[in-house]
């Protein structure tokens, strides 16, 4: 019997943890007082939810509807005027939700904030383009990857992926061999839907290895004659491909019901 | 409008001319001055840019999703992809990352070997700017003299790992091998050549070339402002007159005890840009030669101490019970670092290489998220282009210094 798979997470995970392990924390640290990011941490006032320093950085969490505003006070009284990065950890799987962060810089005081907020599934956050310029792509690669709805950003787009792709690839669910839609996805584009029943998923992917065939593959070590069923009766297993999840954020647009 | 099915699938480049006048031309995927897999879609009015849309992922490989389903030192290989220039660079920045998690430090020996192979991919990464640079804007001989360069450095790089381009040079908690033999007198050799050359040959080719200043100069101009804004680093950033370089700043390895200075220009153009890569390589060369005695008077010791993270040396493995224990447990299953999330900057040839690394305590990275320089710079792109000239796009674009891999990951 194959073990169960959860499919809420099917990324990369180990095969045997001991049963009394328990992974230890990288220590964090309270803001001294005094300090750059005390200061930092006493202009957000009551923004901040939570607020310490891990490995020499200063780690802030927020609300989400108040990211626009958290970032301001950062940048124009705090010095922060870069936003190296920014992007999500998906938490669909353990709480239903994503957790966002912003990596700002403070290039005269050469110091690190890390801005964490949580956003449920499905929720949008505020752009912060008016901000920092360099949200922009990074708000679209965001966008691409978990399909977290950027509102008031001025191009959002997929960034990595084809415009026509369906599902976000750095989705906890998204399997690393991709999924159904993206398995077809070359057969679908160069000769047509239609085309899957002619082309079988045996053929799709040029890259395959059937480990039964003694045709095209050499078993090194454990030789045997050419074309040789070695099968012994087993039947090859199927890959499983998860179902893509698709958040239709269109069917809820405010913007697209004003149009229609 | 096209009609657009199965047989006559759409062009874009048909639909050449529009009705205001404007024309829109694709810059890329296969220009060979896209550096790679660029695709600018350009909006011009006559020879003038009005619009420019970079369209990237043509080298989307899906790194960071490879990330979370390898193990720690599985993934470090695959780090060479990003910036495949100066691929010890990112092994680098990744193994420091990592090293910073589990709250390690490599020996001194391992810091001094690795300082000398980051300096010598930012010698490899900026003749190879230069050499590019230099043919895109249409100085061809430049192109070979540097390569000519390049090579001896590759040759370094192959003498010590074995590989020319793809290093895996670095290892979590140190380095894997010491430096062979006579390698330090190749490699001041080598810094006294790349001092050599930058002087009698680029910039006696380049520095005060007509043709060459006509170019570059007030092309691509960058505010301070609006360089921060857009999250450039490194030359981009130091080409508007900001002194920031994270080596200086926020030291990491041997920086904060070696003397370099940290060349900037408040041209905020092109050539300004272009001075900073010659400065740079100087700098580079000067560290390097630094780092000899360091590395005469360190211990032989290459790889961190942390039985629960890193495998002990080959030769207590094999004599010693415990360390070959440990070693297949970390092999099988790889090493856990403690629950936590760490952002770890480093300064490679482009920018800000950064890498964001959030673990549950598994042996696998919950998230592994790689802050590219190239990729802000491309962003960069759409705004700084509006308004230039054709000709200039791709001097624009050779400035920037963007590598694909890492734009795309």
């Amino acid at each position: 019997m194959r073990k169960y798979v959860p499919k809420d997470n099917v990324q990369g995970k180990s095969y045997y943890t001991d049963r009394y392990w328990v992974a230890p924390r990288v220590p964090r640290m309270e803001v001294e007082a005094g300090s750059h990011f005390a200061d930092a941490v006493k202009a957000l006032g009551k923004l901040v939810k939570e607020s310490y320093i891990e490995i020499g950085q200063l780690v802030v969490h927020i609300d989400p509807t108040q990211n626009v505003e958290v970032m301001r006070i950062l940048k124009e009284t705090c010095g922060y005027t870069q936003c190296s990065e920014q992007s999500a950890v998906d938490y669909l799987a353990q709480d239903g939700e994503f957790e966002l962060f912003y990596q700002l810089l403070n290039i005269t005081e050469a110091k690190r904030v890390r801005v964490h907020c949580r956003i449920k599934k499905g929720e949008a956050i505020e752009s912060t383009t008016p901000l920092f310029k360099s949200s922009n792509f990074a708000e679209r690669e965001m966008f691409d990857m978990f399909g977290i709805k950027v509102n008031n950003h001025p191009f959002l787009k997929r960034i990595l992926m084809p415009d026509d792709w369906e599902g976000h690839p750095l989705l906890k669910t998204y399997p690393m061999i991709g999924d159904e839609f993206a398995s077809w996805y070359e057969v679908d584009k160069i000769f047509g839907k239609e085309y899957r029943d002619v082309i079988g998923p045996e053929n799709r992917d040029p890259s395959r290895i059937d480990r039964y065939d003694t045709k095209r593959f050499s078993r090194v070590g454990y030789e045997v004659p050419f074309d040789a069923d070695i099968s012994s009766g087993e039947k090859e297993q199927a890959i499983e491909y998860s179902e893509t999840v698709l958040v239709d954020y269109t069917t809820s647009s405010k913007q697209l019901d004003e149009r229609r | 409008m096209q009609q657009v099915n199965k047989l006559t699938p759409f062009f874009e480049n048909l639909n050449f001319e529009r009705d205001d006048n404007t024309m829109v031309i694709n810059f890329g995927p296969q220009h060979p001055s896209a550096h790679g897999q660029l695709r600018l879609v350009l909006e011009l009015d006559g020879e003038q840019v009005v619009k420019a849309y970079p369209d990237i992922g043509y080298l989307h490989r899906g790194i960071e999703k490879m990330a979370e389903n390898m193990t720690y030192n599985e993934f470090l290989p695959t780090t060479d992809r990003l910036d495949y220039i100066a691929s010890t660079a990112n092994n680098y920045a990744y193994a420091l990352a990592v090293e910073k998690l589990l709250g390690i430090e490599a020996p001194r020996r391992a810091q001094v070997i690795r300082t000398i192979l980051l300096e010598l991919n930012r010698v490899i990464s900026h003749l190879f700017f230069i050499a590019t640079h230099a043919l895109d804007v249409g100085a061809m001989s430049v192109f070979l003299y540097a390569f000519r360069e390049r090579e001896f450095a590759m040759d370094l790089m192959e003498d010590y790992c074995g590989a020319r381009l793809t290093h895996s040079s670095v290892r979590i908690g140190g380095v894997p091998l010491d430096l062979p033999d006579n390698w330090i007198n190749n490699m001041i050799a080598f810094c006294d050549k790349v001092d050599y050359e930058v002087e009698h040959t680029y910039d006696a080719l380049l520095k005060e070339n007509r043709i060459w200043k006509m170019r570059l100069e007030d092309v691509g101009v960058i505010s301070a402002e609006e360089a921060l804004s857009w999250g450039c680093t490194g030359p981009m950033l130091r080409g508007s007159g900001v002194n920031w370089d994270i080596r200086k700043e926020e030291p990491y390895e041997l920086y904060g005890e070696l003397n370099f200075d940290i060349p900037t220009s408040d041209r905020c153009d092109s050539y300004g840009r272009y001075r900073l890569y010659m400065e740079e390589m100087k700098q580079s060369t000067r560290i390097m030669r630094q780092l000899v005695p360091m590395y005469k008077a360190s211990e032989p010791q290459l790889m961190a101490h942390a039985p629960q993270y890193i495998s002990a040396p080959k030769e207590e493995i094999m004599t010693q019970n415990y360390a070959l224990m440990q070693h297949f447990v970390l092999v099988t299953q790889g090493m856990r670092p403690p629950k936590g999330e760490v952002y770890v900057p480093t300064e490679s040839p482009k920018g800000e290489l950064g890498f964001y690394i959030k673990s549950e305590g598994e042996p696998y990275a919950y998230r592994l998220k790689c802050r590219a320089p190239s990729f802000f710079h491309t962003g960069l792109l759409q705004e700084i282009l509006v308004g230039t000239y054709i000709a200039d796009v791709v001097t624009i674009i050779g400035t920037t210094n963007i590598v694909f891999g890492e734009v795309d990951r």
